[in-house]
């Protein structure tokens, strides 16, 4: 008998599927940008069954809020021809697909239900109503995860430094506004009087 | 899991230089372009400080921290103070160079210090979390580094083939980790070594999680069959980053290896060991045979470090603390031939002139025989030719291999070490016999010269009486 639950996780998973697999296989970059979108929502719902609300959420608006609308603004700026980057996918079709073929039959045997099933991994009871899961997060995040913490605040701050270190470009060129110059110019600075004898004119 | 509030005294080095990056990113805003000096001063002091305080905690003893994700054994210590050595080499090579090229700037130099926070967090990772976010700090800022002349197109190809394969493999690494927590259970690496030993029947998952670590893991050594980045990154990386990259990273890969199969996965020895034996093969013969089609410096280089590394491979896949030890023996010595090897090209190359190709050294020994003399010593030193460092350190991996009966093994490594020693020898070759093209005198900055023949005179020295840091890296790996 399936549960609610489960029915819920099947729904997602084929939509999951169904949307990666269009991201690969639509000819519109955007139309595949928005089926990434679909693909992280649906993936948020999954793991709101697994009880990471938090980390649902995060999902939800990093990946669709910030980085996928980023990628939108991305995919517009660039003039993007359509035929070259459609160019040999007929041609590497088989190749690749083969090569997918081989990985989903490994990655089925061994991340399959004899070491991953409901036997070795029965389901965890489900917590009280009032279980706060971004608390326990925090809670293990400020103790016993600390040290990776920091180091992944470290990385941040790398690439920043990356970032404006590639990017940012003086210009050697280019003229500023001297306020206090301005103010504290003189007449005789700017204009020189020249006394010069009166011309004859010329008979 | 239970908290156990962390012993923080022992990331003392680790917070140094955290402390300092911070200090120097923000002080360089206020230094002018003349004063530059004194953010390099500050990068060679904060090295300094960081191999104090290293010294300070470093103690015979094994000791964890921060609920399991550092260690300080003498494996990290050696590996950090060794990591810092070759560092401030590195940035001492470098600063003549920068300042002819226009990349004299505070980033370089921070970004550099990251990296060792990188390598340093590599070196005492004890969980695959902290060995993963080392690993990403360290490549962040080498891809950054390599990118960082940025009017070459040439280093911006570098720097983007570089990321992308550095991501990928860092993806393969990832899965590969995500599948032993999967059948572990856990990311602490001991914990790892004692479920795995327990044996709970997903020894499948093992192997496969195996696999994608050691794709990561060769990928970031550099070794065949996963080597391709290798000679386009050192190519095209400006001279002073290549030196960089090829010296203290390979130290801290070292290490990750060592976490990863002989700290967490003892139990699959016989299959990792079999997995490096492709790998090693594949890295000597090819890095071996490819070099010699090479006429441009760096490249060749490139390609000689990955044979390098597939000798050092050899320590490693015999799965005995003696081949442990030779393997680390191999990656110090490693790094410091590599450090002598790019600055050859240092030493030679002025502003507007890369002398990264082979012609560009002909004739050296008319126009300067002491350089000469030290180039002499490094290339002879990485052929393996006695009685200089690199015939140690083949040896002893050579030995490692045959008191484990990979007889096959060390002959092969034997007969492509005579096969490699073609290419080095055709640099002396050049320098020697060639009639100079251009009689120019060479005239490098003082201080790269003196650290220059230092380094070779190290090479020459420490390959005279190798025992002490032969002794040193066994003191790693007593159990």
């Amino acid at each position: 008998m399936i549960s609610f639950a489960q029915t819920l996780f099947y729904l997602f998973s084929a939509i999951i599927i169904f949307a990666a697999l269009r991201v690969v296989t639509v000819r519109n970059p955007i139309h595949a940008a928005l089926y990434l979108v679909l693909t992280f929502f649906t993936t948020a719902a999954l793991w709101i069954l697994l009880e990471a609300e938090f980390l649902a959420i995060t999902l939800v608006l990093v990946y669709v809020g910030a980085v996928m609308v980023l990628f939108l603004f991305v995919i517009m700026m660039l003039d993007i021809d359509l035929a070259v980057m459609r160019e040999g996918f007929v041609r590497s079709l088989p190749v690749a697909g083969l090569v997918a073929l081989v990985m989903l039959a490994i990655m089925v045997m061994v991340v399959g239900p004899q070491h991953f099933g409901m036997a070795l991994y029965p389901a965890v009871t489900p917590h009280a109503a009032d279980y706060s899961n971004t608390r326990e997060l925090g809670r293990l995040l400020y103790t016993v995860y600390l040290y990776p913490f920091e180091i992944a605040a470290v990385i941040l701050l790398v690439a920043i430094v990356a970032a404006i270190a590639l990017t940012l470009r003086q210009r050697k060129d280019s003229r500023y506004q001297q306020v206090e110059l301005q103010v504290a110019v003189e007449r005789n600075d700017r204009l020189r009087i020249v006394s010069m004898p009166a011309e004859e004119p010329r008979p | 899991m239970n908290f156990i509030h962390p012993q923080f005294s022992l990331a003392l080095p680790e917070m140094i230089l955290l402390g300092m990056i911070s200090i120097i990113l923000i002080a360089d805003l206020f230094i002018s372009d003349k004063g530059r000096v004194v953010t390099y001063l500050m990068t060679q002091a904060t090295l300094v400080l960081a191999a104090i305080a290293t010294a300070a905690v470093m103690g015979a003893d094994v000791a964890l921290s921060f609920n399991g994700h550092f260690i300080i054994d003498p494996l990290a210590s050696l590996t950090k103070l060794f990591i810092y050595l070759v560092s401030m080499v590195a940035f001492a090579y470098s600063r003549s160079y920068l300042i002819e090229r226009d990349m004299y700037r505070g980033e370089y130099f921070v970004l550099g210090l990251t990296a060792v926070l990188g390598m340093m967090v590599l070196a005492s990772a004890h969980s695959l979390l902290t060995l993963y976010l080392g690993l990403e700090l360290l490549s962040l800022s080498l891809y950054a580094m390599v990118g960082l002349r940025r009017d070459s197109s040439q280093a911006a190809e570098a720097a983007m083939k570089y990321f992308v394969l550095g991501a990928m493999a860092s993806a393969m690494l990832l899965y590969g980790m995500s599948m032993i927590y999967g059948a572990t259970g856990t990311l602490n690496l001991w914990e790892i070594r004692d479920a795995v030993a327990e044996g709970s029947g997903h020894s499948l998952v093992l192997i496969f999680g195996l696999v994608f670590l050691m794709v990561g893991v060769a990928f970031k050594l550099g070794a065949a069959p996963f080597h391709m980045w290798v000679p386009d990154v050192y190519h095209g990386a400006p001279t002073s980053v290549t030196l960089f990259l090829s010296s203290a990273p390979k130290l801290a890969a070292f290490v990750l290896m060592i976490r990863l199969l002989v700290d967490a996965l003892p139990a699959l020895a016989s299959a990792w060991s079999d997995m490096l034996v492709i790998i090693a093969v594949l890295s000597i013969v090819l890095g071996n045979v490819i070099a010699i089609a090479q006429l441009n410096i760096k490249r060749m280089l490139a390609y000689s470090g990955i044979s390098h590394i597939g000798f050092l491979l050899l320590g490693v896949l015999s799965a005995t603390p003696e081949g442990y030890a030779a393997a680390f023996y191999y990656a110090i010595v490693y790094a410091i031939m590599s450090l002598g090897g790019f600055a050859m090209v240092l030493v030679m190359s002025r502003q507007g002139f890369e002398a990264d190709e082979l012609s560009d050294y002909a004739g050296l020994n008319e126009r300067s025989p002491i350089i000469a003399l030290m180039m002499l010593f490094i290339m002879f030193s990485m052929a393996g030719v006695p009685p200089l460092l690199g015939f140690w350190a083949k040896l002893a991996v050579i030995q490692a291999i045959v008191a484990v009966e990979y007889y096959q093994l060390a002959v092969l490594a034997v007969l492509f070490s005579v096969v490699g020693a073609f290419y080095y020898l055709r640099v002396i070759r050049i320098i020697y016999f060639d009639k100079p093209t251009e009689r120019r005198e060479l005239k490098p900055a003082n201080d790269l010269k003196v650290i220059f023949i230092a380094n070779a005179m190290l090479v020459l020295l420490l390959g005279l009486f190798p025992e002490s840091l032969m002794n040193l890296c066994q003191s790693a790996f007593i159990y």
